[in-house]
This record gives C-alpha cells, sequence and structure tokens, in this order.
C-alpha cells in the first residue's frame, strides 16, 4: 500500500507532540534556542545600540581551561582613572553558546574607584566570552576569551 | 537566617579603595534544565543586586540565568566617610533579601 502523504504527516504531527514530553525533546528544544554568534550580537545591539565597539582597554580575566562550567571564576576589569569626569558607566559580559547571550549587566559610577568586578558564571560549552564597556564619554570598549569547557552546565539534566 | 555572607573592612583610610565582597545562598535555577521526570524546571533566579552607601547607590548589577548559584560579587568603592552600606538582592518568587554593614572611615 502507498503511503498516504496526508496521513502521514498527521502521524508526523502526532509523533511530534508525544515526543514533545519527552527529555530527549526538550534537550533538542533547549540546544535549538541556544545564543549563537548572532544572537549575541543581537544582545549587544539592544544594549549598546550602533555605537562603534573599540577593541581594548577591557580584560576578562576567565581559566581558559575550564573543568566545571557550572562556577566559572571571572574577572572583568576596565582600564578608567574612575574620576568625576571620566569613569566607567557599565560592563555588560555576553556569551555564544548558553541558553541566553547575557551573562550579567554591572552598573558603575565614578566612586566605585576602581572598575572590577569579580563573580562566578555558567558555561554551557566551549566558547568565546565577551564583555563590553562603556564609559562617562559615551565611548564603548571590549575584550573576549576563548574558553574550552570540559563539563557543562546549564542544560545538563538533574 | 537570610543566607548572605558580606565581606567589608571594618576600617578605611579617607579616599581608599576597599574591596566589598557578597555571597548569598540561592538556587539560581536558570530555567533550561529538565527535571528527573523531563520536565522543565521553571526559572527561579535573583535578577538584581544593588549596593548603596549611605543612600547613594554606588554599585548595580543585573543577573541573568549565566550567574552560577549562589552568586558570588566582588567589587570596589571609594571609602569616602564613615557609614553604612547596605546591600539588596531582589529576584524570581518575590525573593528579596537585605543586609547591612558598617565601615568607619578615619
Amino acid at each position: 500500500m502507498k503511503a498516504d502523504p496526508t496521513i502521514d504527516k498527521g502521524r508526523r504531527d502526532l509523533i511530534k507532540g508525544a515526543s514533545a514530553l519527552a527529555c530527549g525533546m526538550l534537550l533538542l528544544a533547549v540546544r535549538n534556542a541556544d545564543a549563537t554568534p548572532a544572537s549575541m550580537q543581537g544582545a549587544i545591539r539592544n544594549i549598546f545600540g550602533t555605537a562603534e565597539i573599540g577593541r581594548g582597554r577591557v580584560t576578562l580575566d576567565i581559566p581558559s581551561l575550564v573543568e566545571n562550567g557550572n562556577t566559572v571564576p571571572m574577572t572583568v576589569s576596565v582600564e578608567s582613572p574612575m574620576t568625576a569626569t571620566d569613569y566607567v558607566k557599565s560592563i555588560h559580559v555576553f556569551n555564544e553558546k548558553n541558553p541566553q547571550p547575557n551573562v550579567i549587566g554591572i552598573h558603575l559610577g565614578p566612586r566605585a574607584g576602581k572598575a572590577s568586578v569579580a563573580t562566578r558564571i555558567r558555561l554551557a560549552d566551549s566558547q568565546k566570552v565577551v564583555a563590553i564597556a562603556q564609559t562617562s564619554d559615551g565611548s564603548v570598549w571590549s575584550g573576549q576569551v576563548d574558553v574550552i569547557v570540559t563539563l557543562a552546565a546549564c542544560v545538563e539534566g538533574l | 537566617m537570610s543566607g548572605a555572607l558580606i565581606n567589608v573592612p571594618a576600617r578605611a583610610k579617607r579616599g581608599q579603595v576597599i574591596e566589598i565582597k557578597t555571597l548569598i545562598s540561592h538556587v539560581m535555577e536558570p530555567g533550561f534544565r529538565p527535571s528527573s521526570i523531563g520536565v522543565l524546571l521553571p526559572r527561579d533566579i535573583i535578577t538584581e543586586f544593588v549596593c548603596t552607601y549611605d543612600g547613594d547607590e554606588i554599585f548595580r548589577a543585573d543577573l541573568y540565568p549565566a550567574i552560577s548559584a549562589n552568586p558570588f560579587i566582588t567589587f570596589h568603592t571609594v571609602a569616602t566617610h564613615s557609614g553604612t552600606l547596605t546591600f539588596t538582592w531582589t529576584g524570581d518568587n518575590g525573593f528579596a533579601v537585605t543586609e547591612h554593614a558598617s565601615i568607619t572611615v578615619e
């Protein structure tokens, strides 16, 4: 018997619906929602608009080989005198391959004294992490590192 | 008990840049993980952390699911005068914790 294409489609939809409940499908859905370099660019443009992003002044300190992606120590610092007229306004950190491109958004003022912040982040895969800082004069600077992750975070089941 | 740990130097010289370390107990469930029965666990994270120095905001951070469980944040400020530092964490499901630390500036 020749397969009817409409029945075949109906059956496919049914199978799709049923398996959507299964963990595997969920994982696939999560994978599809992963932040890609394009979505990272989108997230960067959402925050900084069309501002020109210069290279340098921002140092992102992350171990280049990470064993556990669930807790990755990260320090981001920006070269700035941090005076009342010349200071770092904000620092945003982005990633390429986590389910979401944003990592953290930091808002500083001249009273920070030193534009250096440390925290611990999750990384779902080996990827590029980018930190972008905006100074009080409106200029935007960036720094980036490539990180190799052996145990991924975020999408692992329990 | 709020589960927050704060490290602020008790004394500092006027104008000195001091380091402040904060740690709070929180699962930071990212909302992308399936549970053991295959159902996606809903997101439960801290979304904002603010530090004020006698009422003036000196540091603010927007947190995303990419921040590890038990968020640890280290930042700096200039010790301008003796006063109270207030730390506030807010997040999903009405999570809100406020802690205080005092500093003496000579």
